[in-house]
């Protein structure tokens, strides 16, 4: 399943970037990073349990937001980049 | 969710973990630089991709790339298979974690081998397409001949072929689809030398003979059918399938069984075609054959190293796919089409499936 990830982190302290950095690095480890705080998860259900879970004990309900949006599967072919950074869409043939 | 394969393809990529993802770091080189002088520090720049490991079902390396312990380890405990294949395709080594998962994929394979009726299913896919793809490449010769009465001899066995094809469906034992093939092949060799524009006389074809090769073609054919093979070997390997139990070809000791009945869908349009080709285009002539004492015939050294040379550039072009619906490189159609017999014998779908390019 295709999960759209995106939050919003208080920095106003150092607990603050260091949630920012750690709710960044879950994300990284299961999606592909699209803008600076939204990325796109394609996930199976195993690691949607694992993402998820890692990202609620990371936030902190009361400073922080975050939004999963899911999306089937045609989403993203019907999804429209403009500008830089097009982001490498991992489902297709992978030949570096 | 479907898992993807990376193929690391650049000489001096390096490959390291980050947390739970692959961190692939490929240079850049400019277009003009010779292939030999492609490493590290010749390189203008750098391109890096992230990969969550959970996308990944198995890493290819051709030549020359670095993969780090740490990115490795991350390989083995998510299941994912590393393979190692020489810049021409031919697999070396397969690093695997102890809990290799394509366990329950070989069992299934292994019933379905015991399992006569899932034998002649699978064998009856297989022939279909080979015997559709040399139909469609002896109908295309025959479309562009001028020569009437070489026209009439490729209209009657693509006439043969249709009908075989036809009763396809009604051969339900091993045995008789076999049977059926090697009619096919033989009717099909038969007229394979018409297909030829150029160098008629010195490429005078009868009938097939290997072990060893007596004419130039047959010595052109033996030598591209096993670099057709080398390929469907390393594909099944990096699938997880193990390529010496097949369906149609019996088991014996040494013999690729399922890369040859992998192979067979890409016998007419892929080797044999590119046979042809080589030799209609005068790229290959008398002098790059050698005959030995007793009449086997072999590729002097400048032969193959050009005929190796073609059949990587022909696997570069791309074709469609109409299972999938996209456009495919050549080289990837081994591996495609292992993953399209593994989902057979998995359930997934329920007949295998051959390509037949259009």
């Amino acid at each position: 399943m295709l999960i759209l990830v995106t939050y919003d982190v208080a920095t106003v302290d150092t607990s603050g970037k260091r949630r920012l950095r750690r709710v960044a690095q879950a994300c990284e480890d299961y999606g592909v990073r699209v803008q600076k705080s939204v990325f796109e998860c394609q996930v199976g259900q195993k690691e949607w349990v694992l993402l998820r879970n890692r990202l609620l004990t990371e936030i902190k309900a009361d400073e922080d937001s975050l939004r999963f949006y899911f999306l089937d599967e045609k989403a993203v072919q019907r999804t429209e980049h403009h500008g830089v950074d097009k982001p490498i869409n991992l489902s297709e043939p992978l030949i570096l | 969710m479907q898992q993807n394969t990376l193929f690391l393809t650049t000489p001096g990529t390096y490959v390291a973990r980050d947390h739970l993802t692959l961190q692939v770091e490929v240079p850049i080189y400019p277009d003009d630089l010779p292939p030999e002088q492609r490493a590290k520090d010749t390189a203008t720049g750098q391109r890096k991709v992230a990969i969550p490991i959970h996308h990944l079902e198995s890493i290819c390396v051709f030549g020359l790339a670095t993969i780090s312990p740490p990115a490795l380890d991350l390989c083995w405990e998510n299941g994912v298979a590393v393979n190692y294949l020489n810049e021409w395709g031919r697999l070396h080594a397969r690093l695997t974690g102890v809990a290799d998962t394509s366990v329950i994929l070989r069992r299934a394979q292994f019933r379905a081998a015991d399992d006569p009726s899932r034998c002649t299913a699978i064998s009856r896919q297989i022939i279909a397409g080979k015997l559709q793809n040399s139909r469609n490449s002896l109908l295309r010769a025959a479309r562009e001949t001028t020569d009437l009465g070489d026209k009439e001899r490729l209209d009657a066995v693509t006439d043969a072929l249709g009908r075989q094809i036809r009763d396809l469906p009604e051969l339900d034992m091993v045995d008789s689809l076999r049977g059926s093939e090697g009619i096919a092949a033989s009717l099909y060799f038969m007229v394979l030398a018409l297909t030829l524009k150029q160098q008629r006389e010195d490429f005078a074809f009868k009938s097939r003979s290997r072990r060893p090769p007596r004419d130039r073609i047959n010595c052109l054919l033996s030598f591209l059918y096993a670099l057709v093979r080398h390929d469907c070997i390393a594909a099944l390997t990096v699938v997880g399938l193990d390529p010496f139990v097949g369906f149609l070809h019996v088991e014996r000791p040494n013999r690729p069984s399922l890369a040859l009945d992998l192979m067979e869908e890409f016998r007419p349009w892929l080797a044999d075609r590119l046979a042809i080709t080589l030799i209609n285009r005068q790229q290959l002539g008398p002098a790059d054959f050698n005959e030995r004492e007793g009449g086997a015939v072999e590729l002097t050294e400048a032969g193959r190293k050009r005929v190796i040379k073609a059949y990587q550039e022909r696997k570069q072009e791309t074709l469609h796919h109409p299972l999938l619906d996209q456009n495919l490189r050549i080289a990837q159609l081994p591996f495609i089409q292992a993953r399209v017999l593994a989902r057979h014998l998995r359930g997934d779908l329920t007949d295998y499936v051959p390509f037949v390019p259009k």
